[in-house]
Protein backbone atom coordinates (compact mmCIF):
# COMPACT_ATOMS: atom_id res chain seq x y z
CA UNK A 1 0.00 0.00 0.00
CA UNK A 2 2.60 2.27 0.89
CA UNK A 3 4.60 1.56 -2.17
CA UNK A 4 1.65 1.97 -3.72
CA UNK A 5 1.48 5.62 -2.69
CA UNK A 6 5.16 6.38 -3.02
CA UNK A 7 4.68 5.12 -6.77
CA UNK A 8 1.58 8.02 -6.83
CA UNK A 9 3.03 10.62 -5.49
CA UNK A 10 6.39 9.95 -7.74
CA UNK A 11 4.38 9.70 -10.67
CA UNK A 12 2.46 13.08 -10.02
CA UNK A 13 5.96 14.83 -9.21
CA UNK A 14 6.76 13.81 -12.33
CA UNK A 15 3.49 15.22 -14.24
CA UNK A 16 3.80 18.35 -11.99
CA UNK A 17 7.40 18.70 -13.10
CA UNK A 18 6.50 17.85 -17.05
CA UNK A 19 3.30 20.19 -16.70
CA UNK A 20 5.87 23.20 -15.34
CA UNK A 21 7.99 22.23 -17.64
CA UNK A 22 5.67 22.20 -20.85
CA UNK A 23 3.84 25.60 -19.24
CA UNK A 24 6.93 27.64 -19.02
CA UNK A 25 8.66 25.67 -22.40
CA UNK A 26 10.37 28.88 -24.77
CA UNK A 27 7.01 29.69 -26.77
CA UNK A 28 6.85 30.29 -30.39
CA UNK A 29 4.24 32.98 -32.84
CA UNK A 30 2.64 30.45 -35.29
CA UNK A 31 4.69 29.84 -38.02
CA UNK A 32 2.25 31.39 -40.44
CA UNK A 33 1.61 34.56 -38.18
CA UNK A 34 3.75 37.12 -40.57
CA UNK A 35 2.53 35.55 -43.96
CA UNK A 36 1.37 38.40 -45.79
CA UNK A 37 2.94 40.92 -43.52
CA UNK A 38 5.73 43.09 -45.47
CA UNK A 39 7.67 45.84 -43.75
CA UNK A 40 8.50 48.80 -44.97
CA UNK A 41 11.73 49.94 -43.75
CA UNK A 42 10.96 53.91 -43.23
CA UNK A 43 7.73 53.23 -40.91
CA UNK A 44 10.59 50.91 -39.30
CA UNK A 45 12.79 53.67 -38.38
CA UNK A 46 10.77 55.31 -36.60
CA UNK A 47 9.64 51.85 -34.63
CA UNK A 48 13.73 52.04 -34.35
CA UNK A 49 14.07 55.45 -32.83
CA UNK A 50 10.76 54.80 -30.53
CA UNK A 51 12.00 51.21 -29.46
CA UNK A 52 15.35 52.67 -28.50
CA UNK A 53 17.35 49.92 -30.04
CA UNK A 54 20.24 52.06 -29.56
CA UNK A 55 20.55 52.70 -26.54
CA UNK A 56 21.67 49.52 -25.62
CA UNK A 57 22.57 48.00 -29.10
CA UNK A 58 25.08 50.07 -30.09
CA UNK A 59 28.96 50.27 -28.56
CA UNK A 60 28.74 53.05 -25.33
CA UNK A 61 29.99 56.00 -26.53
CA UNK A 62 30.12 54.82 -30.21
CA UNK A 63 29.30 58.07 -32.51
CA UNK A 64 26.74 56.02 -35.18
CA UNK A 65 23.37 55.30 -33.43
CA UNK A 66 23.35 52.97 -36.42
CA UNK A 67 25.58 50.11 -35.58
CA UNK A 68 23.90 47.42 -33.67
CA UNK A 69 27.25 45.78 -32.50
CA UNK A 70 26.02 45.45 -28.92
CA UNK A 71 28.31 45.83 -25.84
CA UNK A 72 26.50 47.93 -23.37
CA UNK A 73 26.67 46.44 -19.72
CA UNK A 74 23.14 46.76 -17.86
CA UNK A 75 25.00 46.11 -14.58
CA UNK A 76 21.72 45.00 -12.27
CA UNK A 77 21.28 43.10 -9.05
CA UNK A 78 21.38 39.77 -10.99
CA UNK A 79 24.59 40.04 -12.43
CA UNK A 80 25.74 41.64 -15.73
CA UNK A 81 23.86 41.30 -18.67
CA UNK A 82 25.43 42.28 -21.85
CA UNK A 83 23.41 43.57 -25.03
CA UNK A 84 24.70 41.42 -27.68
CA UNK A 85 25.67 42.66 -31.35
CA UNK A 86 21.95 42.58 -33.41
CA UNK A 87 23.35 43.98 -36.50
CA UNK A 88 23.00 42.58 -39.75
CA UNK A 89 26.11 40.32 -39.96
CA UNK A 90 25.50 36.81 -40.83
CA UNK A 91 26.93 34.59 -37.68
CA UNK A 92 28.02 37.21 -35.56
CA UNK A 93 24.89 39.24 -35.57
CA UNK A 94 21.32 38.36 -36.93
CA UNK A 95 21.71 38.83 -40.39
CA UNK A 96 20.54 34.49 -40.62
CA UNK A 97 17.24 35.22 -39.17
CA UNK A 98 13.96 35.28 -40.37
CA UNK A 99 10.82 37.42 -39.52
CA UNK A 100 9.17 34.91 -37.60
CA UNK A 101 13.02 34.21 -35.62
CA UNK A 102 12.90 38.33 -34.91
CA UNK A 103 9.03 38.09 -33.69
CA UNK A 104 9.70 34.94 -31.25
CA UNK A 105 12.62 37.15 -29.91
CA UNK A 106 11.00 40.48 -30.12
CA UNK A 107 7.54 39.42 -28.54
CA UNK A 108 8.24 36.25 -27.05
CA UNK A 109 11.57 36.30 -25.86
CA UNK A 110 12.38 33.20 -27.19
CA UNK A 111 15.85 32.33 -29.42
CA UNK A 112 15.86 31.15 -32.29
CA UNK A 113 17.58 27.59 -31.10
CA UNK A 114 15.03 27.90 -28.52
CA UNK A 115 16.09 29.35 -25.20
CA UNK A 116 14.40 32.24 -22.95
CA UNK A 117 16.18 35.54 -23.36
CA UNK A 118 16.28 37.39 -19.85
CA UNK A 119 13.59 39.86 -19.38
CA UNK A 120 16.46 42.85 -19.11
CA UNK A 121 16.12 42.51 -23.18
CA UNK A 122 12.17 44.35 -22.61
CA UNK A 123 10.33 41.82 -24.77
CA UNK A 124 7.31 41.95 -22.09
CA UNK A 125 6.97 45.50 -23.50
CA UNK A 126 7.43 44.91 -27.04
CA UNK A 127 5.06 42.07 -26.89
CA UNK A 128 2.19 44.48 -27.55
CA UNK A 129 3.99 46.00 -30.96
CA UNK A 130 2.08 45.27 -34.04
CA UNK A 131 2.53 42.62 -36.42
CA UNK A 132 3.42 45.04 -38.95
CA UNK A 133 5.40 47.43 -36.61
CA UNK A 134 7.48 44.68 -36.22
CA UNK A 135 7.85 43.59 -39.64
CA UNK A 136 8.78 47.40 -40.64
CA UNK A 137 11.35 47.22 -38.02
CA UNK A 138 13.06 43.89 -39.33
CA UNK A 139 12.99 45.64 -42.94
CA UNK A 140 14.52 48.73 -41.35
CA UNK A 141 17.11 46.70 -39.56
CA UNK A 142 18.38 44.89 -43.20
CA UNK A 143 19.09 48.58 -44.02
CA UNK A 144 22.26 48.73 -41.14
CA UNK A 145 25.89 47.91 -41.29
CA UNK A 146 26.82 44.62 -39.95
CA UNK A 147 29.63 44.31 -37.40
CA UNK A 148 31.59 41.30 -36.89
CA UNK A 149 31.93 42.26 -33.26
CA UNK A 150 31.84 39.23 -31.19
CA UNK A 151 28.83 39.29 -28.46
CA UNK A 152 30.15 38.57 -25.32
CA UNK A 153 28.39 36.08 -22.42
CA UNK A 154 26.44 37.66 -19.61
CA UNK A 155 27.92 37.62 -16.35
CA UNK A 156 25.56 36.46 -13.84
CA UNK A 157 25.43 34.92 -10.90
CA UNK A 158 23.26 31.35 -9.69
CA UNK A 159 20.73 31.02 -9.67
CA UNK A 160 19.76 33.74 -12.21
CA UNK A 161 22.35 31.82 -14.47
CA UNK A 162 19.58 29.41 -15.23
CA UNK A 163 17.22 30.42 -17.84
CA UNK A 164 14.47 27.69 -17.13
CA UNK A 165 13.42 29.71 -14.64
CA UNK A 166 12.55 32.71 -16.59
CA UNK A 167 9.56 30.85 -18.02
CA UNK A 168 8.22 30.97 -14.93
CA UNK A 169 8.53 34.92 -14.93
CA UNK A 170 7.08 35.44 -18.27
CA UNK A 171 4.25 33.28 -17.43
CA UNK A 172 4.01 36.12 -14.18
CA UNK A 173 4.25 38.94 -15.99
CA UNK A 174 4.36 38.92 -19.83
CA UNK A 175 1.21 40.01 -21.36
CA UNK A 176 -0.49 42.32 -24.51
CA UNK A 177 -2.83 44.37 -21.60
CA UNK A 178 -2.17 47.44 -21.54
CA UNK A 179 -1.92 49.06 -18.57
CA UNK A 180 -3.50 53.02 -18.85
CA UNK A 181 -6.59 54.20 -20.13
CA UNK A 182 -6.64 55.79 -23.76
CA UNK A 183 -9.78 57.47 -24.19
CA UNK A 184 -8.49 59.28 -27.25
CA UNK A 185 -6.65 58.43 -29.96
CA UNK A 186 -3.53 60.66 -29.19
CA UNK A 187 -3.74 59.34 -25.82
CA UNK A 188 -3.99 55.36 -27.56
CA UNK A 189 -0.80 56.97 -29.45
CA UNK A 190 0.97 58.41 -26.69
CA UNK A 191 -0.05 54.82 -24.69
CA UNK A 192 1.49 52.75 -27.82
CA UNK A 193 4.37 54.67 -27.73
CA UNK A 194 4.88 54.71 -24.53
CA UNK A 195 3.98 51.22 -22.98
CA UNK A 196 5.25 49.04 -26.44
CA UNK A 197 7.66 50.59 -28.04
CA UNK A 198 9.65 52.70 -25.65
CA UNK A 199 9.46 50.54 -22.32
CA UNK A 200 9.10 53.35 -20.53
CA UNK A 201 8.03 51.63 -17.55
CA UNK A 202 10.67 49.71 -17.49
CA UNK A 203 13.12 52.11 -15.63
CA UNK A 204 10.39 54.31 -14.85
CA UNK A 205 8.52 51.50 -12.46
CA UNK A 206 9.11 49.92 -9.53
CA UNK A 207 9.60 45.76 -9.33
CA UNK A 208 8.28 43.50 -7.15
CA UNK A 209 10.79 40.81 -5.62
CA UNK A 210 10.33 38.40 -8.76
CA UNK A 211 11.77 41.07 -10.95
CA UNK A 212 8.27 42.15 -12.05
CA UNK A 213 6.80 45.25 -12.74
CA UNK A 214 4.40 46.99 -9.73
CA UNK A 215 1.71 47.53 -12.07
CA UNK A 216 -0.20 49.19 -8.87
CA UNK A 217 2.61 51.72 -8.67
CA UNK A 218 2.84 52.44 -12.61
CA UNK A 219 5.50 55.33 -13.34
CA UNK A 220 6.15 55.74 -9.77
CA UNK A 221 10.19 55.35 -10.15
CA UNK A 222 12.60 52.79 -9.31
CA UNK A 223 16.36 52.30 -8.00
CA UNK A 224 18.67 52.66 -11.02
CA UNK A 225 19.16 49.40 -12.12
CA UNK A 226 22.67 49.65 -13.22
CA UNK A 227 24.03 51.96 -10.43
CA UNK A 228 23.19 54.60 -7.46
CA UNK A 229 20.52 57.04 -7.98
CA UNK A 230 17.08 56.85 -8.70
CA UNK A 231 15.03 56.50 -12.14
CA UNK A 232 12.78 59.66 -11.36
CA UNK A 233 8.77 58.88 -10.92
CA UNK A 234 6.97 60.30 -14.18
CA UNK A 235 3.18 59.92 -12.79
CA UNK A 236 1.96 63.12 -11.62
CA UNK A 237 2.27 62.29 -8.03
CA UNK A 238 6.68 63.04 -8.87
CA UNK A 239 6.74 65.12 -12.17
CA UNK A 240 4.34 68.27 -12.62
CA UNK A 241 5.57 69.62 -16.07
CA UNK A 242 3.25 71.28 -18.44
CA UNK A 243 2.38 68.45 -21.29
CA UNK A 244 4.72 71.09 -23.45
CA UNK A 245 7.52 70.74 -20.92
CA UNK A 246 7.07 67.24 -21.80
CA UNK A 247 7.35 66.86 -25.34
CA UNK A 248 10.02 69.90 -25.36
CA UNK A 249 12.40 68.17 -22.77
CA UNK A 250 11.75 64.49 -25.32
CA UNK A 251 12.67 66.53 -28.29
CA UNK A 252 15.92 68.50 -26.21
CA UNK A 253 16.79 67.19 -23.26
CA UNK A 254 16.15 70.69 -21.59
CA UNK A 255 13.70 70.50 -18.72
CA UNK A 256 11.55 73.34 -17.65
CA UNK A 257 14.36 75.07 -15.78
CA UNK A 258 17.16 73.85 -18.14
CA UNK A 259 18.82 71.43 -16.75
CA UNK A 260 19.64 68.91 -19.08
CA UNK A 261 18.66 64.88 -18.67
CA UNK A 262 21.47 62.99 -17.98
CA UNK A 263 22.49 59.33 -17.30
CA UNK A 264 20.47 56.80 -19.71
CA UNK A 265 17.86 59.43 -20.37
CA UNK A 266 19.89 61.34 -22.43
CA UNK A 267 20.16 58.58 -24.18
CA UNK A 268 16.32 58.13 -24.75
CA UNK A 269 15.93 61.85 -25.87
CA UNK A 270 18.57 60.88 -28.69
CA UNK A 271 16.45 58.26 -30.36
CA UNK A 272 12.89 60.63 -29.68
CA UNK A 273 14.49 63.60 -30.98
CA UNK A 274 14.52 61.76 -33.95
CA UNK A 275 10.40 61.26 -33.62
CA UNK A 276 8.22 63.59 -35.59
CA UNK A 277 6.23 66.64 -33.10
CA UNK A 278 3.20 64.47 -33.09
CA UNK A 279 4.74 61.67 -31.68
CA UNK A 280 6.52 63.51 -28.71
CA UNK A 281 3.50 65.05 -28.52
CA UNK A 282 1.48 61.65 -27.64
CA UNK A 283 3.87 60.63 -25.21
CA UNK A 284 3.63 63.79 -23.93
CA UNK A 285 -0.07 62.99 -23.29
CA UNK A 286 0.00 60.01 -21.95
CA UNK A 287 2.68 61.07 -19.59
CA UNK A 288 0.27 63.88 -18.70
CA UNK A 289 -2.91 61.80 -18.12
CA UNK A 290 -1.02 59.16 -15.94
CA UNK A 291 -3.24 58.54 -12.30
CA UNK A 292 -0.26 59.78 -10.20
CA UNK A 293 0.97 56.66 -8.28
CA UNK A 294 3.29 56.55 -5.20
CA UNK B 1 35.61 72.35 41.36
CA UNK B 2 38.33 70.89 39.19
CA UNK B 3 36.27 67.77 37.72
CA UNK B 4 33.27 70.77 36.69
CA UNK B 5 36.04 73.38 35.34
CA UNK B 6 37.29 70.01 32.93
CA UNK B 7 33.55 69.56 32.03
CA UNK B 8 33.33 72.95 31.11
CA UNK B 9 36.58 73.27 29.44
CA UNK B 10 35.08 69.82 27.75
CA UNK B 11 32.04 71.42 26.40
CA UNK B 12 33.75 74.20 25.53
CA UNK B 13 35.49 72.02 23.57
CA UNK B 14 33.64 70.01 21.63
CA UNK B 15 31.46 73.33 21.04
CA UNK B 16 34.73 74.53 19.18
CA UNK B 17 35.14 71.56 17.38
CA UNK B 18 31.77 70.84 16.39
CA UNK B 19 30.97 74.76 14.63
CA UNK B 20 34.36 74.06 13.14
CA UNK B 21 32.83 70.81 12.17
CA UNK B 22 29.77 72.46 10.79
CA UNK B 23 32.18 75.53 9.01
CA UNK B 24 33.94 72.84 7.10
CA UNK B 25 30.78 70.79 6.28
CA UNK B 26 29.88 73.57 3.60
CA UNK B 27 30.74 71.40 0.53
CA UNK B 28 34.24 70.79 -1.62
CA UNK B 29 34.84 73.96 -3.03
CA UNK B 30 35.58 71.76 -6.60
CA UNK B 31 32.23 70.34 -6.28
CA UNK B 32 30.86 73.79 -5.63
CA UNK B 33 32.65 75.71 -8.60
CA UNK B 34 31.62 73.55 -11.29
CA UNK B 35 28.01 73.55 -9.67
CA UNK B 36 28.60 77.44 -9.68
CA UNK B 37 29.54 76.54 -13.42
CA UNK B 38 26.72 74.72 -14.53
CA UNK B 39 24.32 76.74 -12.56
CA UNK B 40 25.40 79.58 -15.07
CA UNK B 41 25.10 77.37 -18.32
CA UNK B 42 21.72 76.58 -16.75
CA UNK B 43 20.25 80.72 -16.01
CA UNK B 44 21.79 81.82 -19.59
CA UNK B 45 20.30 78.69 -21.00
CA UNK B 46 16.67 79.66 -19.41
CA UNK B 47 16.88 82.90 -21.14
CA UNK B 48 16.84 81.71 -24.19
CA UNK B 49 14.70 78.51 -23.96
CA UNK B 50 12.11 81.00 -22.91
CA UNK B 51 12.30 83.31 -25.97
CA UNK B 52 12.44 79.89 -28.31
CA UNK B 53 9.51 78.22 -26.86
CA UNK B 54 7.56 81.34 -27.36
CA UNK B 55 7.20 81.85 -23.31
CA UNK B 56 9.01 84.88 -23.43
CA UNK B 57 8.73 87.79 -25.61
CA UNK B 58 11.70 88.01 -28.02
CA UNK B 59 14.25 90.40 -26.71
CA UNK B 60 17.57 90.58 -28.91
CA UNK B 61 19.67 92.23 -26.85
CA UNK B 62 18.93 89.92 -23.98
CA UNK B 63 19.61 86.67 -26.48
CA UNK B 64 22.84 87.65 -27.55
CA UNK B 65 24.07 88.85 -24.09
CA UNK B 66 23.04 85.57 -22.94
CA UNK B 67 24.64 84.05 -26.23
CA UNK B 68 27.56 85.22 -25.58
CA UNK B 69 27.82 84.54 -21.64
CA UNK B 70 27.52 80.53 -22.90
CA UNK B 71 29.93 81.01 -25.60
CA UNK B 72 31.98 82.63 -22.60
CA UNK B 73 31.61 79.74 -20.13
CA UNK B 74 32.43 77.01 -22.76
CA UNK B 75 36.14 78.90 -22.54
CA UNK B 76 36.78 79.29 -19.00
CA UNK B 77 39.77 76.76 -17.67
CA UNK B 78 37.75 74.58 -15.75
CA UNK B 79 40.75 71.64 -14.82
CA UNK B 80 40.97 72.89 -11.11
CA UNK B 81 36.75 72.05 -10.81
CA UNK B 82 37.42 68.75 -11.90
CA UNK B 83 40.43 67.25 -9.60
CA UNK B 84 40.49 63.42 -8.82
CA UNK B 85 38.72 62.32 -5.48
CA UNK B 86 35.85 64.54 -6.13
CA UNK B 87 33.12 62.06 -8.07
CA UNK B 88 30.56 60.17 -6.04
CA UNK B 89 32.74 57.35 -5.13
CA UNK B 90 34.90 59.74 -3.03
CA UNK B 91 32.11 61.95 -2.03
CA UNK B 92 28.72 60.26 -2.25
CA UNK B 93 25.89 62.66 -2.85
CA UNK B 94 27.67 66.19 -2.73
CA UNK B 95 28.05 65.24 -6.68
CA UNK B 96 26.65 63.27 -9.01
CA UNK B 97 29.87 63.16 -11.02
CA UNK B 98 30.68 59.88 -11.87
CA UNK B 99 33.91 58.39 -11.68
CA UNK B 100 34.08 57.48 -15.29
CA UNK B 101 35.50 61.48 -16.00
CA UNK B 102 38.81 60.44 -14.40
CA UNK B 103 38.79 56.63 -15.90
CA UNK B 104 40.84 55.89 -19.12
CA UNK B 105 39.30 58.00 -21.57
CA UNK B 106 37.07 60.13 -19.71
CA UNK B 107 38.72 63.59 -19.74
CA UNK B 108 39.49 63.42 -23.64
CA UNK B 109 35.88 62.42 -24.17
CA UNK B 110 34.98 65.51 -21.99
CA UNK B 111 37.50 67.76 -24.01
CA UNK B 112 35.41 66.46 -27.00
CA UNK B 113 32.25 67.32 -25.87
CA UNK B 114 33.14 70.66 -24.73
CA UNK B 115 34.79 71.18 -27.86
CA UNK B 116 31.58 70.70 -29.39
CA UNK B 117 29.78 72.12 -26.79
CA UNK B 118 32.13 75.55 -27.11
CA UNK B 119 31.94 75.65 -31.16
CA UNK B 120 27.76 75.61 -30.68
CA UNK B 121 27.78 78.35 -28.33
CA UNK B 122 29.35 80.24 -30.69
CA UNK B 123 27.42 79.65 -33.22
CA UNK B 124 24.13 80.26 -31.26
CA UNK B 125 26.29 83.77 -30.02
CA UNK B 126 26.39 84.82 -33.74
CA UNK B 127 22.47 83.70 -34.59
CA UNK B 128 20.84 84.92 -31.59
CA UNK B 129 20.22 88.60 -32.71
CA UNK B 130 18.65 87.23 -35.52
CA UNK B 131 15.08 86.50 -34.66
CA UNK B 132 12.97 84.47 -32.05
CA UNK B 133 12.95 80.84 -34.88
CA UNK B 134 16.91 81.10 -35.23
CA UNK B 135 17.46 80.45 -31.55
CA UNK B 136 15.64 77.03 -30.99
CA UNK B 137 17.43 75.01 -33.31
CA UNK B 138 20.81 76.59 -32.57
CA UNK B 139 19.89 75.94 -28.48
CA UNK B 140 19.27 72.41 -29.78
CA UNK B 141 22.58 72.32 -31.06
CA UNK B 142 24.18 73.27 -27.76
CA UNK B 143 21.73 70.97 -25.40
CA UNK B 144 23.04 68.00 -27.22
CA UNK B 145 26.64 68.59 -25.94
CA UNK B 146 25.02 69.15 -22.61
CA UNK B 147 22.86 66.05 -22.73
CA UNK B 148 26.12 64.08 -24.26
CA UNK B 149 28.25 65.23 -20.90
CA UNK B 150 25.81 64.18 -18.66
CA UNK B 151 25.05 60.73 -20.11
CA UNK B 152 28.41 59.62 -19.66
CA UNK B 153 29.54 61.52 -16.59
CA UNK B 154 26.82 62.23 -14.26
CA UNK B 155 24.64 59.88 -11.78
CA UNK B 156 21.36 60.05 -11.67
CA UNK B 157 19.65 62.29 -8.80
CA UNK B 158 19.01 60.10 -5.42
Amino acid sequence: MLKRIGLGVLLLGALALGAGWWITAPARVDASRFTGVSGDPVAGETVYWASGCASCHTEKGADSRLVLAGGVRLESDFGAFVAPNISPHPTEGIGGWTLTDFANAMLLGTSPDGRHYYPAFPYASYVRMTDKNLADLWAFLQTLPASDRVSEPHDLGFPYSIRAAVGGWKLLYANTDWVADAPTPVLERGRYLVEALGHCAECHTPRDQFGGLDLTRWMAGAPNPSGRGRIPGISPAQLDWLEADIAYYLETGFTPDFDSAGGSMASVVRNLSNLTAEDRNAIAAYVAALPPAD
Amino acid sequence: MSISRSLLFTAAFALAAGTALAGGHQGNPAVKARQSHMQLYQHNLGILGGMARGRVEYNADLAVGAAQNLATLTTLNQMSYWTPGTSTDDLGDETRALPAIWEEGGFAKAVEIGTAMAAAAQNLAAVAGDGQAAIGPALGAVGQSCNACHEAFQQPRN
